[in-house]
């Protein structure tokens, strides 16, 4: 083995060798404040192009910036959100020059971030570290005009600064996903976190939460890290998934080729489904970080972060754990899609109310849509409560619920109305009995175990209550009525 | 007149401010074209603003503790509907759209601005021969420097162009100029004035402040200027008591330190005389004097030089032709950024942004960038331990009188330490300002520098009417 081979992790493995992908994440998020974080312009999506600015936004000569505090509180919410550590912190200029910058500086937060040492737990209870959760502003857009909106061939570009000074915060895991699905769900949970916080809303196809995550792999089993890429311009869950499977598959590729991973900053192209360099390590910028002479320090008190802690909302981890509390038959993935659309009051609610936990869920996850919430909890426990007393069959609830979503009223009123009134079993066993007995010759072939005439009874019964009877119910009975 | 004079004059309505700013605009345009003190005079608009204060006094309002005073605008302070050069090619065709704070303030308090002031290419520089426009010449000898970077304003209110006129202080930018043209120049404590609207140079060590020919009239104008402003957030957020209401309350009692290691090597003998023959005056009128030490003062100069450049390099980056002043076009973004700097920055600037790069840079900040704040902090402290035993610190304020134009241009480093006096008090944000204190053996003035802990304004400015009188 070279002594190359000995320093780079997988370097010339065998095709067999079984490989594990490592991601880290760094996500960044637009917080939801009603203006930027340095300046009185509004913070808002979209508009005319640059009218959404003011000479601090701009960064005319002269101006000064101003912090704002709303952005702060945000920040310290999505801090305690994520369990890290609330601390003094100190803004830095990162310099280097961009025509969307418009100070050619941009002010972060460097080795004093306001978010320390926290850490995530995704849906399947794994806890994924965060290192650092940090206020930045902002950059403003450029446009490539001509050329098909490609830098190198456009004939002038355009700069749209409504966006520079929108206060970001800066969310930096440390590289303990494992897979594609890993690193999906860790932004899902994470997004699901800031929107319940109430400090972003999370669109990435607006961009207000934009990823770049850092791949590299390794032989399974080894316990150094591979060199990594870091991938830019990851804009949907969906594209995450991609862009980290393939990135995994050419760094792969590459070593068991014999050839070392270059630590590149790659860019995702959706269209083609693959990376490509945009500049390596050396061509990297040296941002010359130093701290913010016209910025003071930033303090937050004590009890302004108490204050903070305690106005927080329940958070998705919390509700998945307390909705898996009430129906803990049910598989986490729904509990999990129950919290995600924010559909777990309702399920709780149902459930508390004295719907069976199963069924609550199964309407929960499969049949009622995004924006269902505001149905009854108790409507929804009865209704199962009728499911549950053979009353109605599924595919019956199911329209009911339907029925309830849309207007209202109660289950018993809405499944008389669809003609699904209430078979007691009574009147079911009688029916039954009468079938039996017009039916004897089948009836004694299906006691000496012909099966398949299960289904003629069960057809018979459903032909005279046109559909009304439960067909589990009808099977139940004949299995009893056989002894 | 005097500015409290004229102010006085206008509010009583025995004076138009007409008549006053017609008078100045005539003294201007009878004698700048000899000294250049102004890159833009704005006679119409003065003069618009002039009938609007007479309007007021006629309809019986106040305009104001400055009403009717003509003020010189050093050209780094941003004037709506004015152009703003900080006298470098790279601003040209930009003018503001805003005021900055210490613009309206005057504005509010009845001035009248007349012009913007020559200075040194983004203040950097002690003679204002660094700017793009060409120098500005010292009025009490034409042959001589002004001094700098605030050059244009201090020769324009000794020349009585204007009796106030604003600068700014960020190593001794505006005390040594005061020092050198013989007017009353002051760097108030960091924070007391707002910096909003004042193109920054370093924004640590920037700090706004009068010229003026008598130490009243410079109460006068921080009175106005001084106070906290929501728009920046280094200003200090308390209101302070106002430095004219003390102004004759002497000496007497005060303990007075004399800097030793400001005022012996390096100073010319003339100018140690005069700052002897203050240091009389002051015990004359009841001032207990000692010398007082500040060993780490002597690294001032050092440390200056590099936390100055290093945040000019990035406070000067967005000049960059993408959104206002000059644009050279080139191939590619980076290309037209480059050719931009290259033809819109003078030596000077192009020489502080590649230091203070370099101070900054991935290896080299502990050694520089990180060294000098330590050295800072160093001063701060060995201030703070002064303060206990003197409520005021004197010194020279520029080690020799006006030297000649040309002198220094070629050696930056003589250059720098033309603000060897001053830089330390930047570096520790305390207040300080420039009396003139007679002349040397050359007959041009000189200026001694009166120093106070941070927020003594009232107290500095009861020791420095002291000096003025007893002249």
């Amino acid at each position: 083995m070279s002594d190359e081979a000995q320093t780079i992790p997988g370097l010339g493995a065998p095709a067999d060798t079984e490989w594990e992908t490592v991601v880290g994440l760094e996500v960044h998020a637009e917080l939801a404040t009603a203006t930027k974080l340095f300046s009185a312009s509004p913070n808002r999506f979209g508009g005319e192009p640059n009218t959404h600015i003011d000479p601090v936004s701009l960064g005319l000569p002269g101006s000064l910036p101003v912090l704002n505090e709303k952005a702060v509180e945000l920040a310290i919410r999505v801090g305690l959100a994520l369990n890290c550590r609330i601390q003094p912190s100190v803004f830095a200029r990162k310099n280097y020059f961009y025509p969307d910058m418009p100070k050619d500086f941009q002010i972060s937060q460097y080795d004093q971030p306001i978010n320390v040492d926290g850490w995530l737990e995704l849906p399947s209870g794994k806890r994924v570290g965060i290192e650092r959760a940090h206020l930045e502003e902002d950059t403003g857009k450029t446009v490539h005009i001509g050329g098909g909106g490609r830098i190198h061939e456009a004939g002038y570009s355009l700069v749209d600064y409504n966006r520079a000074g929108v206060p970001l915060i800066e969310i930096v895991g440390h590289p303990e996903l494992r897979s594609a699905e890993e690193a999906r769900q860790y932004v899902s949970e994470l997004r699901s976190i800031l929107v319940a916080v109430g400090a972003s809303d999370g669109k990435m196809e607006e961009g207000s939460l934009r990823v770049d995550c850092n791949v590299s792999v390794r032989p399974v089993g080894s316990d150094r890290l591979g060199t990594r890429c870091e991938i830019k311009n990851v804009n949907s869950l969906r594209s995450l998934g991609r862009a980290v499977e393939y990135e995994a598959r050419r760094q792969i590729d590459l070593l068991t080729s014999g050839q070392p991973v270059e630590q590149q900053t790659r860019h995702w192209n959706e269209d083609d489904g693959r990376t490509h360099a945009l500049r390596s390590k050396e061509e990297d910028y040296d941002y010359r970080y130093f701290p913010e002479p016209d910025l003071l320090p930033l303090d937050p008190s004590t009890e302004w972060v108490e204050q903070i802690r305690h106005a927080l909302p329940s958070l998705p981890r919390d509700r998945r754990l307390g909705l898996a509390e009430a129906a803990p038959s049910v598989d986490i993935d729904h509990i999990a899609l129950a919290v995600e659309r924010s559909m777990d009051d309702l399920a709780l609610a149902a459930i508390s109310g004295g719907g069976a936990a199963e069924r609550v869920m199964t309407h929960i996850v499969q049949n009622l849509a995004d924006g269902s919430g505001e149905l009854a909890p108790e409507s929804l426990a009865d209704l199962v409560g009728m499911e549950e007393a053979g009353d109605l069959t599924a595919t019956q609830a199911k329209k009911v619920l339907a029925v309830l979503v849309e207007g209202g009223g109660s289950p018993q009123d809405a499944a008389q109305t669809l003609g699904f009134e209430a078979m007691g079993i009574g009147e079911l066993e009688s029916l039954v009995d009468n079938l039996i007995a017009e039916h004897s010759d089948e009836w004694s072939r299906y006691c000496d175990g012909d099966n398949k005439l299960t289904g003629f009874f069960v057809g018979q019964v459903m032909k005279a209550t046109k559909g009304r009877a439960d067909g589990k119910a009808v099977t139940q009975l004949l299995n009893s009525r056989r002894g | 007149m005097t500015a409290v004079e004229i102010a006085a004059a206008v509010r009583s309505g025995q004076r138009s401010a007409r008549s006053v700013v017609d008078e100045h605009l005539d003294v201007i345009v009878g004698g700048d074209a000899d000294i250049h003190a102004f890159n833009l005079v704005a006679a119409a608009q003065a003069r618009v603003r002039a009938d609007e204060i007479d309007g007021a006094v006629a309809a019986g309002r106040d305009p104001g503790p400055l009403a009717g005073v003509p003020v010189a605008l050093k050209d780094n302070l941003c004037t709506r509907g004015l152009a703003t050069t900080c006298s470098s090619r790279i601003l040209e065709g930009w003018t503001p759209p805003y005021d900055a704070t210490v613009v309206e303030q005057l504005h509010n308090a009845g001035a009248v601005v007349v012009g913007k002031t020559n200075m040194d290419e983004f203040a950097m520089g002690s003679s204002t021969e660094n700017s793009a426009f060409g120098p500005t010449r010292n009025p009490c000898d034409t042959s001589r420097v002004p001094g700098g970077s605030s050059g244009g304003s201090a020769a324009a209110v000794a020349a009585g162009f204007a009796p106030v006129a604003l600068g700014s202080d960020t190593g001794g930018s505006i005390r040594q100029p005061a020092a050198l043209c013989g007017v009353v120049g002051v760097k108030p404590t960091y924070g007391l004035v707002s910096r909003y609207g004042l193109v920054a140079f370093a924004s640590s060590l920037d700090q706004i402040g009068p010229f003026t020919t008598t130490v009243a009239d410079a109460a006068a104008v921080l009175d106005v200027i001084g106070g906290p402003d929501a728009r920046d957030s280094t200003s200090i957020s308390e209101p302070q008591p106002p430095v004219s209401h003390t102004l004759a309350d002497g000496v007497d009692g005060l303990r007075v330190g004399v800097l030793t290691e400001l005022s012996g090597n390096g100073i010319a003998l003339d100018v140690a005389a005069r700052l002897q023959a203050a240091v009389g005056a002051l015990e004359s009128a009841g001032a207990r004097v000692a010398e007082a030490s500040v060993p780490a003062a002597v690294y001032g100069l050092s440390a200056y030089y590099l936390i100055a450049p290093a945040e000019a390099s990035s406070n000067l980056a967005r000049y960059d032709g993408v959104r206002y002043g000059l644009r050279v076009d080139g191939p590619s973004t980076p290309d037209m950024n480059t050719a931009t700097r290259s033809a819109g920055f003078g030596d000077e600037v192009k020489r502080r942004i590649m230091i203070g790069t370099y101070a900054l840079s991935a290896g080299y900040y502990d050694a520089y960038y990180g060294k000098a704040q330590k050295v800072r902090t160093l001063i701060i402290n060995d201030f703070a331990s002064v303060w206990e035993q003197f409520d005021l610190l004197v010194s020279p304020t520029s080690p020799t009188t006006a030297f000649p134009l040309g002198e220094r241009t070629t050696d930056p480093m003589a250059m720098y330490m033309s603000d060897v006096c001053t830089v330390p008090v930047n570096l520790t944000g305390q207040a300080a300002m420039s009396v003139p204190y007679g002349v040397g053996d050359d007959g041009l003035p000189v200026g001694v520098q009166i120093m106070a802990p941070a927020l003594g304004e009232p107290v500095m400015f009861r020791a420095a009417a002291v000096l003025e009188a007893s002249l």
